[in-house]
């Protein structure tokens, strides 16, 4: 693993404006190309971690992103940097076709138009969404929406994705579709999910957040083997061994 | 949720279904232009300008039964404000009717103006159709656009259009919630619910802007819409920029 740090956080503490605690002293540090998966319960602060990552939310504490400390002056750089893809696809797919909210962040950047034209190609393609340019978001499935939102940020060629529940709401197959294709995209990732198996298929370490706090930051496979931590945090830990067999199983049959 | 409302028949393929939405509306404005300058009595004009549009339709291959239907829908709006003009203007009788308590006089000139308001809103609203019909509303909107229409339009009917579907699926679901849990009920009542349900939808937009502005910020929006470029301006265009000048002419020598 390199040893360039992407994402540094120290003693992050958040409340909501209405007064709620969402997150207390969270420290995280994450290295280049790493994909780690942030783990919890709902109500743990986990998407609100998440948008720290790129200025939606500011609290208290330091957060540096690429080198770059979270202040108003690196915003606008910060964010070319760090994609951030919604739960709710529809918050994200805001413009009347699927070509135009693709190419809404490379033109925000100020990229010309054929430089555009060439990312939006790219990121439809690696989403398997050829041809996809002039449809309309409302008329496309939820597995589609996900994945058109995915190639929004995608087209932006950020150096740091974080996603917020990427398979939620989705069926089985396209849930593995879309993992599939998550696992081809080589940059850093920072994925929020309450599923274990996502977290196991996508990412090499877990951050198991618990009432705004960080409970554990460990490589996935150790969690898979920790019954304790797996019953605390509701997960069945006979699954986990399950998962953990086949892990083992896999990778030694695909030397 | 599949509906398209606005833009029907705008999928078909035809030659004018794709030409360059500026030359459509270029040229549909004329058509109004033209048929709401012309004095009633030119009859010979309003013929071609109505075989005009029917040889626009076929050329689209818009199914002209369907059209005609639609044109029919200002007729309550028509019946409401032009039936009472003929009784109204007393010079010069254009046929009277004797009821049993008194006369019922029409005059010619109110049968003019009758006859005006109607055959002008029939062309207008023909040429609307068909613009509307051959232009998916992505492209009519980016038309306007670069044909100069102010931003804070353009922007709004978007976002109006790419949200109205969600509104209206929104509505249906509250509605099927609705139904299931109060069965009948008198409309006072309903009336009640319905307006619950109006704010509701209100109050779910006004969060659903923030979290798209969210989204617009994470994808690098600075205060201002990326320009929309490209758009073809090729020989189909150019002939059919043609009918502006032609029906000028038309206009001018025929009157």
């Amino acid at each position: 693993m390199n040893s360039e740090k992407v994402i540094e956080i120290n003693h992050l503490s958040y409340d909501y404006p209405d007064g709620t605690p969402a997150l207390r002293d969270i420290d995280l540090v994450v290295y280049r190309n790493e994909s780690i998966a942030i783990l919890g319960p709902n109500g743990a602060g986990k998407s609100t971690l998440l948008y720290h990552l790129n200025g939606t939310l500011k609290g208290d504490g330091r957060v540096t992103i690429l080198g770059l400390l979270m202040e108003k002056k690196n915003l606008k750089e910060i964010r070319r940097r760090v994609g951030l893809v919604f739960q709710n696809p529809e918050d994200q797919l805001f413009c009347p076709t699927v070509f135009d909210d693709v190419s809404f962040g490379p033109l925000n950047m100020g990229l010309n138009e054929e430089r555009v034209r060439d990312r939006v190609e790219r990121a439809l393609e690696m989403m398997g969404l050829k041809g996809f340019d002039g449809r309309s978001a409302h008329h496309l499935s939820e597995g589609e929406k996900k994945r058109v939102a995915l190639a929004t940020v995608l087209a932006m060629d950020s150096e740091i994705l974080a996603l917020d529940e990427p398979t939620d709401n989705l069926d089985p197959a396209v849930s593995r579709a879309l993992i599939e294709r998550i696992q081809f995209i080589p940059q850093t990732k920072v994925i929020v999910t309450h599923r274990l198996p996502v977290a196991v298929d996508l990412c090499e370490r877990a951050v198991l957040l618990r009432g705004g706090r960080k409970v554990e930051d460990l490589p996935t496979e150790g969690l898979l083997k920790n019954r304790e931590l797996l019953e605390q945090f509701g997960f069945d830990a006979d699954f986990a061994q399950w998962m953990y067999d086949r892990r083992r199983y896999l990778t030694k049959t695909h030397f | 949720m599949r509906h398209a409302f606005l833009d029907h028949h705008s999928g078909i393929e035809s030659p004018i279904h794709h030409l360059d939405a500026r030359a459509k509306i270029i040229v549909f404005l004329t058509f109004i232009l033209i048929a709401v300058s012309l004095p009633p009595t030119s009859f010979l004009l309003f013929g071609l300008l109505g075989l005009a549009l029917i040889g626009i339709a076929l050329l689209a291959k818009l199914p002209l039964g369907h059209l005609a239907k639609k044109v029919l829908i200002i007729l309550p709006f028509l019946f409401v404000v032009a039936i009472s003009i003929p009784f109204m203007k007393k010079d010069g009788i254009g046929g009277g009717y004797s009821l049993g308590f008194g006369d019922l006089s029409v005059s010619q000139s109110g049968l003019w103006i009758l006859w005006n308001v109607v055959i002008k809103s029939s062309l207008g609203v023909f040429s609307i159709l068909l613009l509307s019909s051959t232009t998916s509303f992505p492209q009519l909107i980016k038309g306007m656009e670069r044909l100069g229409s102010p931003k804070i339009f353009t922007i709004l009917a978007s976002f109006m259009y790419r949200y109205s579907f969600i509104l209206i699926d929104e509505m249906q679901r509250m509605k099927r919630a609705r139904d299931s849990r109060c069965f009948g009920g008198r409309w006072f009542w309903q009336s009640r619910v319905i307006g619950h349900m109006v704010g509701t939808l209100f109050l779910r937009s006004f969060h659903r802007g923030e979290r798209v502005y969210l989204a617009m910020l994470s994808r690098g929006y600075h205060g201002t819409m990326p320009e929309t470029t490209g758009g073809r301006f090729g020989l189909g265009e150019i002939l059919f920029l043609f009918i502006p000048p032609l029906l000028l002419f038309l206009r001018i020598y025929l009157s």
